[in-house]
């Protein structure tokens, strides 16, 4: 994947949508305390697209929870100049009594936002995931992809709806296509790459597939496990994808085999 | 490129095609009126056969068990009357009226109990005991706090409903997924507009459910209440024309009050909360008790 970003000139003040110095979070206390990231420094531009990488048990999941503001950190910063992240999770998590078009526009109205612009907002939402016709329909109408597709634009409408117009977003993803049938995840895979160079959002998305890092991703970054550390990361731009996914392997598996001693 | 990307729309349409639940065809309404209706019809058929040929064969004395001819026979008259409307509209009145406090009181103690440990762990137990606890035994200690007035029977109609309509609200939210609170405070959703927009409507089944309880409770509450407080203050509700015909000694009088008590219950049921429960279950493709 040879994903060149124009940059958007509107955010070129900002160097970063997300910086992350020193993150440790530790849960529990005292001697029984779970260290699930430590040190971790981190940033992501406005517009970029990074895959966060790693097995079981590094974190990732913890990290996007920080980044979105869920969990606060044990200690570290973490600087969020975008508007309000939004949080896509595993499952589509769709309220099962809103239709769709009502599930996108949920965190407008939480906003704040006015139905005439709300409903406009849902339905250009709506159109960029492909799903015009199916805003009427309720969750358990919908296939699992085109849940997933709702709930991406829900994410977008959570990030870019409420905010001022041209203040970049901030995509935080939780292993979306995890669930998923390998057809519908490819099909899904190609559209959020479409969705992400039509709205210029940054992403941060969590995998433990390389092969789908390396694919979406500008940017991988691979994480140890217990605790999760920034071990390495490799650019993706204009690179040959065969060998970064072998490279990549091969340090995914050093870092999991150096947990099979203790 | 854009060659590829009309491929990808193509065999996403595809895929959305494939993969989308087909959907069930709801039956015309004449098969749904055979199959919800006629039953319950034939089955009350068959009850007013039997209850007949027992009165044919005079087993017991008419005073006991009266023809189902000279129980229609009090109805009818009660209806010409007027004497039914009245009796009606004061118990029915008296039973929404305080239904409708009961789910103003209800609601916020049950997001309390829900949402608050602290709460849960003090009142949690004592509201499920209450629920088992007969609302008749209200009843005296009204009379002796509020003497034998309006006040008495709302104070046991409110003892009655509002630990079904809490409790039902505590499981309705108990049984809430965990990631869709979550989901709303990733979107930005404030404590407030969480309750307003995920919380209530998440448990919107449960919620239900105790309200359908909630209404029989504070309809059998209103019930004891009027037949055993009965004074020329309190005019004159369903539960004082059965006391009354209790009181005259009038078997039909007595059996057509209870006719009238079920009929109520069951028409509020049938009108009210069935269609309510079956639009909300069906909106989330819970369609398997339909």
């Amino acid at each position: 994947m040879t994903a060149t970003l124009e940059t958007p000139a509107a955010v070129s003040d900002v160097d970063a949508a997300v910086t992350l110095s020193g993150v440790r979070k530790v849960f529990g206390h005292g001697p029984n305390g779970v260290v699930a990231l430590d040190g971790v420094d981190l940033s992501v531009a406005p517009g970029e697209f990074v895959c966060l990488l790693g097995a079981s048990g590094c974190g990732k999941s913890t990290l996007l929870n920080l980044v979105a503001g869920l969990d606060a950190p044990t200690s570290g910063s973490i600087e969020v100049t975008t508007s309000r992240p939004a949080v896509m999770f595993q499952e589509a998590a769709l309220m099962p009594w809103l239709t769709a078009a009502r599930n996108v526009e949920l965190p407008l109205r939480l906003a704040g936002l006015k139905r005439g612009p709300r409903r406009e907002k849902a339905s250009e939402l709506l159109s960029l995931v492909r799903l015009v016709g199916a805003g009427h329909k309720r969750p358990h109408e919908l296939s699992g992809g085109m849940r997933q597709r709702v709930a991406l634009a829900r994410a977008l409408a959570s990030t870019l709806g409420s905010a001022e117009e041209g203040t970049p977003g901030l995509l935080l993803m939780d292993e979306p296509f995890a669930a998923l049938d390998a057809i519908t995840r490819d099909v899904l895979q190609a559209e959020l790459v479409r969705v992400w160079r039509e709205t210029s959002t940054a992403i941060l998305f969590v995998t433990h597939d390389v092969r789908e890092a390396v694919r979406l991703g500008q940017r991988v970054v691979l994480l140890s496990s217990r605790p999760g550390r920034v071990v390495r990361e490799w650019s993706t731009v204009d690179c040959d994808e065969p060998a970064v996914i072998e490279d990549i392997t091969t340090h995914l598996r050093e870092v999991i085999s150096g947990h099979a001693a203790a | 490129m854009p060659q590829l990307d009309t491929d990808l729309a193509a065999v996403g349409a595809g895929l959305d095609a494939l993969d989308a639940p087909s959907q069930e065809r709801r039956p015309s309404i004449g098969k749904r009126f055979v199959r919800t209706a006629v039953p319950p019809l034939i089955a009350f058929a068959l009850l007013l056969g039997v209850w007949q040929a027992l009165w044919a064969m005079a087993l017991w004395p008419e005073y006991q068990l009266p023809s189902p001819a000279s129980v229609w026979a009090a109805v009818a008259e009660a209806i010409q009357t007027g004497r039914a409307f009245e009796v009606l509209w004061t118990s029915v009145s008296r039973a929404v009226l305080g239904f409708l406090t009961a789910v103003v009181i209800a609601t916020p103690l049950g997001l309390l109990i829900a949402k608050v440990r602290v709460v849960r762990a003090a009142i949690g137990s004592l509201l499920t005991g209450l629920q088992s606890l007969p609302s008749v035994a209200w009843v005296p200690a009204g009379i002796l706090w509020f003497g034998a007035t309006p006040a008495t029977i709302y104070f046991v109609v409110l003892m009655g409903s509002v630990p079904s309509i809490a409790n039902g609200l505590v499981s309705g939210v108990d049984q809430i997924p965990p990631l869709l609170p979550r989901v709303g405070q990733a979107l930005g959703a404030s404590r407030l507009a969480a309750a307003r927009h995920i919380l209530l409507p998440a448990a919107l089944p449960g919620y239900l459910a105790g309200l359908k309880q909630g209404w029989a409770f504070s309809w059998r509450s209103l019930m004891a209440a009027e037949i055993i407080a009965t004074s020329p203050q309190l005019g004159e509700g369903l539960g004082q024309y059965l006391h009354n015909g209790s009181a005259l000694n009038d078997i039909s009088m007595v059996i057509a009050a209870i006719f009238l008590i079920l009929l109520v219950g069951v028409g509020i049921e049938l009108l009210v909360f069935r269609p309510l429960e079956r639009a909300v279950l069906r909106a989330r493709g819970l369609t398997g008790a339909l």
